[in-house]
């Protein structure tokens, strides 16, 4: 008994001696750790003006699935490329193209030929001169059908570069793009397609070099192998970690550039991103490269801390046309007369979004240097008005012989941000309508199965833009033929307007087409249910300079700077 | 002894075969595929990655060059992160699972056992319950919770950690502690448990009868006859660990396993979620059969029956 006692006594002893030292051994390590983070951003802070050390740090969700311009297909790939590669042109942060490795352009009297000059001081990362061949090779190579570039249609504007992909002719010298000479390049267009000059910044026309590429199909898959020609050159690629760019001093426009570094962590938790912003740890958040944690943003906005830019990226909801009951235009306006977007934006999404009407965001230009919403508002496209709204659905159900709409779904990508929104429209037509919609949530993978499959009533969808151009906004979701078009909207006068559009001799009548088209398929049919026009909160370190979220919402970084 | 490890060998082998055929009939049953996204593409488009791919061919020829592929060690190309080959990838962030799944076993060892000791020797008493109380905790708090809390309370506030990254020896301590304190609790509650009931069976009582000492009691015989379930519960908490450690992994920002795997999911990266299914069931198959082997080292009485047979 009394040994027992004392053995137990030493026990306890040893046990909270060895938890003590543990316990002062962290605190030890907290001591000598704290100065040591806590002194980095003071020190940064107090360095002179002119010699703040040019780095740039934020983070992407997740890593780019392809560093090869021909097989990219996202923001996150599309933010690291626009560092690493320079096309024919560059657009700026308004989206508009700029000179890049192409000096100036001709185009020919139809529109349809585009002669493009080249710089002839552009190096590769490999020493090689970046040459008209170089573009030849790299279009035909996205165009290939043995590339297998989802992106490939963004080149079906050349002649027979459908034809080609499709496999129909296998001579690829038929394809319309041909190098004159080394520093000449023409590209032969199916018709007068003036936005072309913005086409060519997308990265499916970066130009890749050949000997890098050539047989190597992983050679975009890591730091070592990746031969580029833009500002920054690839020094570190830690799969799944990290990736690390540097200055290219070979770059051509070097002396525009000042970031000496750049390093992008991946970090999929969004407070961890906010975390790491907090302490210091990165420098920007949003556009793409990371989010603010969505119930902080009021506050932060508030204080300063935050800023809201608008973006090109449309928020709506699909009516399945097929079938009924919206296959009734008069029901799908009365559907979307009964929400009350600045609700949904005030309480749930509280980004400071703008209610839609329409299809094209405010972000997209127009002609004449004014934005294409500036021109064409969309607040004559539809209104709020729950009684106007019982009267239309009256009406539909009456065109349709029914009484009350049948048993119905709504169709979302299991997420809480839209699972809030559906909610709050659910229980707005429930109030306003009295009707009574079931909620449904798939997986992405599964959603987009079901939604491709037209397997829904009504169904959640966004569309952000390719570029920088209404037809983007249009062709694309309401045109008949369109394979986006998932709510199999049929409207013979809208596919007419839109076709004509494409083959429009000039710009003004093109947009002036692609508004009429708009109007009727929202105004008169209410083709989709649209919500809002996305935001993007941004957040940046004080002294950073000239990095923004471009007219799509992506991170412009490449030209920034630190000036303190 | 060799007829056993022969026996579950085998065994081992005809259930991967299983797992392999499953997954890839379950995985290409689910809608969806790795090909389609947001935005729809071409039929032509469509048709050449189709090829590009292989997915052009009918499941079987599919199920068969998956196979053979697989037998000659060949993991495949993942279809989403472009040329990267999927045995790559597992080479590369496993070694950070592994690391952290390595600290936190030991961690939830040492500190479980020292738990769980003590609240045997004080049963009954203030440091049993306080002991267990800390259990209580440990394993009432999910880690998805705990993560974010220590991450904003160490590292935001207070600042004495990183935030993310598994950089130097100091960041593996938030992430070891959440990752670690169910387990902890769970071995504490464990070895309290048996150690009470040996501690109290007659074969201590007549090692203290013959005037053994006190603490090589404890060591000598309590402690080892109470490891039993322990390492039984060791097998299933190292794989548990290594390949539990998603949520962690995702806070934490640690370029592991886990984050590849939940992601191939989603992406349905075929030969991605083939890879790390079949890596995966590997690892927990050996440390399971490790268990096994460690069963019958520590307990005699498996030693002697595997000798009999």
């Amino acid at each position: 008994m009394n040994f027992k006692k004392v053995l137990s006594s030493a026990m306890v002893l040893t046990l909270a001696g060895s938890l003590l030292a543990a316990c002062s051994n962290n605190n030890g390590n907290n001591n000598a750790a704290s100065p040591d983070t806590g002194a980095s951003p003071g020190a940064s802070a107090s360095a002179p003006a002119n010699n703040a050390p040019q780095e740039f740090r934020f983070t992407l969700a997740s890593e780019p699935p392809s560093l090869d311009p021909a097989l990219m297909t996202d923001a996150q790939s599309s933010i690291v490329a626009s560092g690493l590669f320079d096309g024919l042109t560059r657009l700026n942060s308004a989206g508009e193209p700029e000179p890049a490795i192409a000096t100036k352009w001709d185009v020919s009297e139809d529109g349809k030929t585009y002669t493009f000059h080249l710089r002839d001081d552009a190096k590769w990362s490999n020493g090689d001169p970046v040459t008209a061949q170089d573009f030849e090779y790299s279009w035909k190579r996205a165009l290939d059908p043995a590339t297998a570039s989802e992106y490939a249609y963004m080149l079906f504007y050349l002649e027979n570069g459908e034809k080609f992909n499709a496999g129909e002719i296998t001579d690829a010298s038929q394809v319309g793009v041909k190098a004159i000479d080394e520093h000449t390049l023409e590209a032969k267009l199916i018709s007068n397609t003036p936005y072309f000059v913005s086409l060519v910044a997308h990265y499916t026309y970066a130009p890749v070099n050949k000997n890098a590429v050539d047989g190597k199909p992983a050679w975009a898959a890591e730091a070592s192998t990746i031969v580029s020609n833009g500002p920054y050159l690839l020094k570190e690629w830690a799969h799944g970690d990290k990736l690390v760019l540097e200055k290219n001093p070979n770059y051509y426009n070097a002396a525009n550039v000042s970031f000496t570094k750049a390093t992008i962590s991946l970090v999929e938790d969004e407070s961890t991103v906010f975390n790491l912003f907090e302490t210091d740890k990165i420098d920007w958040i949003g556009a793409q490269a990371g989010s603010v944690p969505s119930d902080q943003v009021p506050g932060l906005v508030k204080e300063g801390k935050a800023e809201i830019k608008e973006i090109a990226s449309t928020y709506y909801y699909l009516f399945n046309t097929k079938e009924k009951p919206f296959n009734n235009a008069k029901i799908r306006k009365a559907f979307s007369m009964a929400i009350n977007r600045q609700a949904i934006i005030d309480n749930v999404t509280k980004a400071n979004q703008t209610p839609a009407f329409g299809l094209v965001p405010a972000s997209i230009a127009g002609v004449d240097g004014k934005g294409y919403r500036e021109l064409y508002p969309d607040t004559g496209f539809g209104s709020e008005n729950v009684e106007e709204a019982k009267k239309l659905l009256a009406e539909g159900l009456k065109e349709e012989g029914m009484t009350a709409i049948p048993a119905t779904t709504l169709l979302y990508n299991t997420s809480e941000g839209h699972k809030a929104i559906a909610e709050a429209i659910v229980d707005m037509w429930r109030q306003n309508l009295g009707v009574e919609m079931k909620l449904s949530n798939q997986e992405w993978g599964t959603f987009l199965e079901t939604r491709d499959a037209g397997q829904f009533n009504v169904a959640r969808a966004g569309w952000g833009a390719d570029f920088n151009h209404a037809i983007n906004f249009t062709y694309d979701l309401i045109h008949p033929k369109s394979l986006n078009n998932d709510g199999k909207y049929e409207n013979a006068e809208v596919g007419k307007l839109l076709d004509e559009a494409v083959v429009a001799a000039d710009e003004k009548t093109r947009i002036d087409l692609i508004a009429k088209a708009e109007k009727i398929a929202m105004q008169d049919d209410t083709a989709v249910l649209p919500i809002y026009y996305y935001t993007t909160v941004t957040m940046k370190k004080d002294g950073f300079e000239d990095v923004v979220s471009d007219y799509a919402g992506h991170l412009d970084w490449a030209f920034g700077k630190k000036t303190k | 002894m060799i007829r056993y490890i022969l026996k579950k060998f085998v065994i081992m082998l005809v259930s991967l075969f299983f797992l392999v055929t499953t997954t890839f009939v379950l995985m290409n049953a689910i809608p969806g595929s790795p090909l389609q996204s947001e935005k729809a593409t071409s039929e032509a488009v469509q048709k050449n990655l189709e090829a590009y791919y292989g997915l052009d061919k009918p499941m079987i020829e599919q199920y068969g060059i998956y196979l053979k592929n697989l037998v000659q060690g060949d993991l495949g190309i993942s279809m989403k992160k472009k040329f990267q080959a999927v045995d790559k990838i597992i080479k590369e962030s496993f070694p950070y699972s592994l690391k952290l799944g390595i600290a936190s076993v030991i961690t939830s060892i040492v500190v479980g056992c020292l738990l769980g000791i003590l609240a045997a020797m004080h049963h009954r008493k203030f440091i049993d319950n306080f002991a267990m109380v800390i259990a209580v905790i440990g394993l009432s708090i999910p880690s998805l919770v705990m993560a974010p809390l220590l991450q904003y309370s160490l590292a935001v506030k207070i600042r004495a950690f990183e935030v993310a990254g598994l950089n130097g020896p100091l960041d593996y301590v938030l992430p070891t502690i959440a990752l670690s304190a169910a387990s902890i609790a769970f071995i504490a509650r464990l070895i309290r448990s048996t150690m009470i009931e040996v501690l109290n069976s007659d074969f201590i009582k007549t090692a203290k009868a013959k005037g053994l000492a006190g603490h090589w009691i404890v060591w000598r015989h309590a402690l080892r006859n109470s490891m039993l379930p322990v390492v039984t519960f060791l097998g299933y908490l190292t794989a548990g660990v290594i390949t539990g450690s998603v949520v962690i992994e995702k806070i934490f920002a640690i370029p592991g396993l886990g984050k590849f795997f939940v992601q191939s999911v989603s992406d349905r990266d075929y030969p991605l979620i083939m890879g790390i299914t079949i890596f995966y069931a590997v690892l927990l198959m050996v440390c399971r059969f490790l268990a096994d082997i460690a069963y019958v080292l520590v307990d005699p009485r498996m030693r002697a029956g595997g000798k009999g047979k």
